[in-house]
């Protein structure tokens, strides 16, 4: 098991291969459909992004609501294909690793490669152990979209796979 | 004429409420319990180690009730309705949404409802509308079982208007393969509902349906029992395994359910479900 602190280095990106189980500590940013939609259309016209992911990670998840007390609510990830029409130009953007589930397009493959990112996969469906390695949860930006909203994160050894690395090679 | 039973609408609403939280925070045992035995038979250290963090968020999330999954699903409702029974009080209809909506709100669940599918798509916030099948049964109660769905594994659903003659070769082959295409994606290890028969509506309702019955229940005709015990094995066979990360435990069950259907048909539905198979079921 491998421990990385977020933002994840270069050197941290290139050393990674598909199949390593890592433990991340830092900061991570939420984000899935509908903030997506929003990020690229930022984007293609030319619009600063209202979050700087240059070097970040993005985690494809929609929390549940907090209990009182509680920093967050469960917090699992979601499928990653649907992020996938947004994903090249997030990353040609400065975005360097993603946190999902399953399987990712060709064309996410070829972006990965061409800017050294990585995919990982966390556990689908465990989400009220994942909440358990988030330590603060703030909004950044699209809050009218509720669960959608893009979300800072602080995590403390959130459990992942390196599902993906920077050479294209995939575990699923 | 025989007297009506009278059921006031706010008992109804009442029982919604409590059932919509339960089902999607306590784990039934059946379901923990196949983790289990499907960890014990896995050789991969990581097809093992996913199982074993289920079966312990899955105790998290009852210990906390909290929500197994972030997704708590669409609201899907199979109501049967005694015809001796009266609803005083407000609507059958407004009982269950409003229980769903204060349920999903009171009991910390996630609202994942937009309004419109296609143009403005905004939440909703009360993860109303549900999905409600209604049945009108002989005696005199009301019977509801819940099942929220997720998203994650709906989507891999498929359904397929086959020929007579595709046969029992043809089935087996749209089913084995709805679940090798949809792979990772619906968080295995999933259940798998089949409805073979009806018309195309009614063939993706009894896919729906078969995913209402206990975890590993079989049909009661032995021919589709069989059928059942050759998807399973089949699907097991893909190599997909426990979040997609390769082992024998693709899926925890195959239902399949079954209709009469027309001379000219074989119609085929499949409705996968995450390992969350999460359910709750009241008689009132």
């Amino acid at each position: 098991m491998k421990r990385l602190q977020l933002p994840l280095s270069r050197e941290a990106l290139a050393s990674l291969k598909a199949g390593d189980e890592v433990l991340l500590t830092g900061v991570l940013y939420t984000g899935r459909d509908a903030a997506h939609q929003r990020l690229y259309q930022a984007l293609q016209e030319g619009r600063p992004l209202p979050v700087d992911l240059r070097g970040q990670t993005i985690y494809y998840v929609g929390p549940a609501p907090a209990r009182p007390g509680a920093v967050i609510g469960p917090a699992g990830p979601t499928s990653s294909y649907r992020m996938d029409p947004y994903t090249p130009a997030l990353l040609d953007a400065g975005l360097v690793a993603m946190i999902g589930k399953g399987r990712r397009s060709e064309a996410v493959r070829e972006a990965v490669i061409r800017t050294g990112a990585v995919y990982f996969l966390t556990i689908g469906g465990a989400a009220a152990l994942i909440a358990d390695s988030i330590r603060s949860c703030q909004p950044v930006c699209y809050e009218d979209l509720g669960t959608e909203a893009v979300y800072r994160l602080e995590v403390k050894n959130f459990y992942a796979i390196v599902g993906m690395d920077s050479q294209g090679n995939s575990l699923v | 004429m025989s007297a009506m039973r009278t059921l006031d609408a706010s008992a109804v609403r009442e029982a919604v409420e409590r059932m919509v939280v339960e089902a999607n925070c306590k784990a039934e045992p059946a379901l923990t319990d196949a983790f289990t035995r499907c960890q014990a038979r896995e050789e991969q250290k990581l097809s093992r180690s996913v199982l074993e963090k289920l079966t312990l968020n899955a105790r998290l999330a009852a210990e906390r009730m909290v929500p197994m999954c972030q997704d708590t699903g669409m609201a899907v409702f199979r109501v049967r309705l005694g015809q001796e029974v009266h609803i005083t009080g407000g609507s059958l209809e407004r009982a269950i949404q409003q229980g769903m909506a204060r349920g999903y709100e009171e009991g910390y669940l996630r609202k994942s409802v937009v309004d419109d599918p296609l143009f403005s798509r905004e939440n909703t916030r009360d993860n109303a509308p549900a999905i409600i099948y209604y049945e009108l049964t002989e005696g005199d109660k009301l019977d509801i079982t819940f099942a929220p769905k997720g998203f994650g594994s709906e989507n891999m659903s498929a359904i397929a208007m086959l020929k007579p003659a595709d046969g029992v070769e043809g089935v087996l082959d749209f089913v084995v393969d709805t679940v090798r295409r949809a792979g990772p994606n619906p968080c295995p290890p999933m259940v798998v509902g089949v409805g073979i028969g009806g018309t195309f509506d009614k063939c993706a309702q009894l896919a729906k349906f078969a995913l209402t019955r206990p975890l590993g229940s079989r049909h009661s005709d032995g021919r589709y029992a069989a059928l059942e015990s050759e998807l399973l094995e089949r699907i097991n066979a893909l190599n997909i395994g426990p979040a997609g990360l390769g082992g024998h435990t693709t899926a925890l069950a195959v239902h399949v359910e079954t209709f009469p259907t027309h001379i000219a048909g074989l119609p085929v539905a499949v409705n996968i479900c995450c390992h969350a198979y999460r359910h709750s079921h009241v008689v009132l």
